[in-house]
């Protein structure tokens, strides 16, 4: 398939997905103004609908196609799509893909598409915000619009499992010894905190089926970033966050310990740097409280 | 099928206990290795990369992804769809990205979810899900005072999803079907 060249310049559709409107919108309210800062222009994607990822468990053919669908709408508006959850991102990259490159595939999909009045053609991109950031906007661009260095903040990482997994479809960083977001965080002047099993899932997708588990993954987490001196934890994605943010207080009841442990959308972080306030990057709905960090900011 | 009880999938044994000869199902594993993701499936040698390297089998008694491929490889079609463990992968895709063998062991799981439900309910969690997508568009309902406070903290309005399309869609696939029986 031909590859047109369609975002002339920082123009993208913002795929905003189902979790973060519901329960994130922290991390939507976070990112426009960050991206807004740094001379992105996001374009709303008219009727879009779920990714698709939720039924895949249950109907692999669903998936596809309410994934296609997205992707049709987009090539409508000739442009790229940023998604902010790993798991939009991650299902609309993928099936992108599959669907550029196996006609049979394709031709299939199409012809159910076709009973909406759409076709797949491939002639966009799908990246996931952190994706984005490294490649459309850069790295040079990021430090030039720092005015704040967070110089005293202690951060670690949890990117999530779909933004660079599975490697073989994604095609993005190193899932084993992922280096992009390390570099974006340490872009704000925050020192970078390494930590055992950084790359491990929180385990959020199973949370509707066995909540223990994932309670257990997310808990041995925080416990090896405290262990690390973590302050401060940034994640990419509204399940990892509802995760790390929203059941902390229920994991240290649960595991009787104490973390608190600010985990901030990444948005949230680089946009302090950047000398917003913390009301502007809603930093107030969060659930576990960051003024112990943001205090230290002059 | 799973319920939020994991003590239930935790003293589960539909996989344990000897092998009959009458259970094995020899076309089971050209079932799966004709869907797509389910190719490699003979390729597994049985190493236990994916079981030692897949966060959810270090939290559960009962989870193991290289014996489900096992399984699968020999043919207990009945043991490994009735298996509530299945429900347990959380797709997060290491086993698959460190297979030595190549196998795509989450998607193999994802093959053999999607037979376990064929033509039957499905789990009360997909089941919301897939109610909420074929309704409004969206996994979640959102509820109007969100919608209300989007407005309030100057977000644009939320693009409304257009559900006769989707509906179109599930019916195509049969997924409109699967959520229809277990009403
Ligand atoms: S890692 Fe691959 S080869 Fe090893 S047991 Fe798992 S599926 Fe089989
Ligand atoms: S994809 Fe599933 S089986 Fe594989 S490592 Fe992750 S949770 Fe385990």
């Amino acid at each position: 398939m031909t590859e047109e060249k369609q975002n002339p310049d920082q123009k993208f559709l913002l795929f905003l997905g189902c979790a973060i409107p519901y329960r994130e919108t922290s991390y939507e309210i976070s990112t426009r103004k960050v991206l807004q800062g740094l001379g992105i222009e996001l374009v709303e994607m008219p009727e879009y609908n779920c990714c698709g990822l939720p039924l895949d468990p249950v109907n692999h053919e669903m998936m596809l196609l309410l994934a296609a669908r997205n992707l049709c709408l987009a090539e409508k508006e000739k442009l790229n799509v940023i998604a902010l959850c790993p798991g939009c991102a991650g299902t609309l990259r993928k099936v992108n893909k599959k669907l550029k490159e196996n006609k049979e595939l394709r031709e299939k999909i199409n012809e159910q598409l076709k009973k909406t009045g759409l076709e797949f053609r491939g002639t966009i991109e799908v990246k996931h915000l952190l994706q984005m950031l490294a490649e459309d906007v850069t790295l040079e661009k990021i430090k030039a619009a720092i005015t704040k260095p967070l110089s005293s903040f202690r951060v670690a990482e949890h990117s999530g499992c779909h933004v660079t997994r599975p490697a073989g479809e994604i095609g993005f960083d190193n899932s084993e010894d992922p280096e992009v977001f390390k570099s974006l965080i340490e872009a704000t002047g925050s020192r970078y905190v390494e930590y055992t099993d950084k790359t491990a899932c929180c385990g959020a997708p199973i949370a509707g089926v066995d909540d223990r588990i994932p309670l257990a993954l997310s808990r041995e987490k925080l416990a090896n970033i405290k262990e690390m001196g973590g302050e401060l934890l940034v994640t990419v994605c509204p399940f990892c966050h509802m995760m790390f943010d929203t059941n902390q207080p229920r994991i240290e009841r649960i595991f009787n310990e104490d973390f608190k442990i600010p985990v901030l959308h990444y948005p949230q972080l680089l946009g302090l740097a950047m000398g917003f306030s913390e009301e502007e990057l809603a930093l107030n709905e969060l659930r576990v409280s960051p003024s112990k960090i943001t205090s230290k900011i002059s | 099928m799973p319920q939020k009880n994991v003590k239930d999938i935790e003293k589960e044994d539909v996989l344990k206990g000897p092998i009959r000869a009458g259970e094995i199902d020899f076309g089971f594993r050209k079932e799966i290795a004709a869907s797509p993701g389910g190719e490699k499936l003979r390729h597994c040698y049985q190493c236990g990369t994916c079981t030692s390297d897949c966060p959810i089998a270090r939290f559960s008694d009962s989870y193991r992804p290289r014996e489900i491929i096992r399984m699968a490889q020999l043919g207990l079609k009945k043991r490994v769809l009735s298996s509530n463990t299945l429900w347990l992968c959380a797709a997060c895709y290491t086993c698959t990205d460190r297979c030595p063998q190549d196998v795509e062991v989450a998607s193999v799981i994802r093959i053999l979810r999607n037979l376990a439900v064929k033509g039957k309910l499905i789990p009360s969690p997909f089941k919301e899900l897939g109610k909420n997508i074929v309704e409004t568009g969206t996994a979640y309902r959102i509820p109007e005072l969100r919608l209300k406070k989007r407005a309030k903290t100057g977000l644009p309005p939320l693009p409304k999803s257009n559900i006769k399309a989707i509906e179109k869609l599930a019916e195509a696939t049969g997924f409109s079907q699967m959520i229809k029986q277990s009403d």
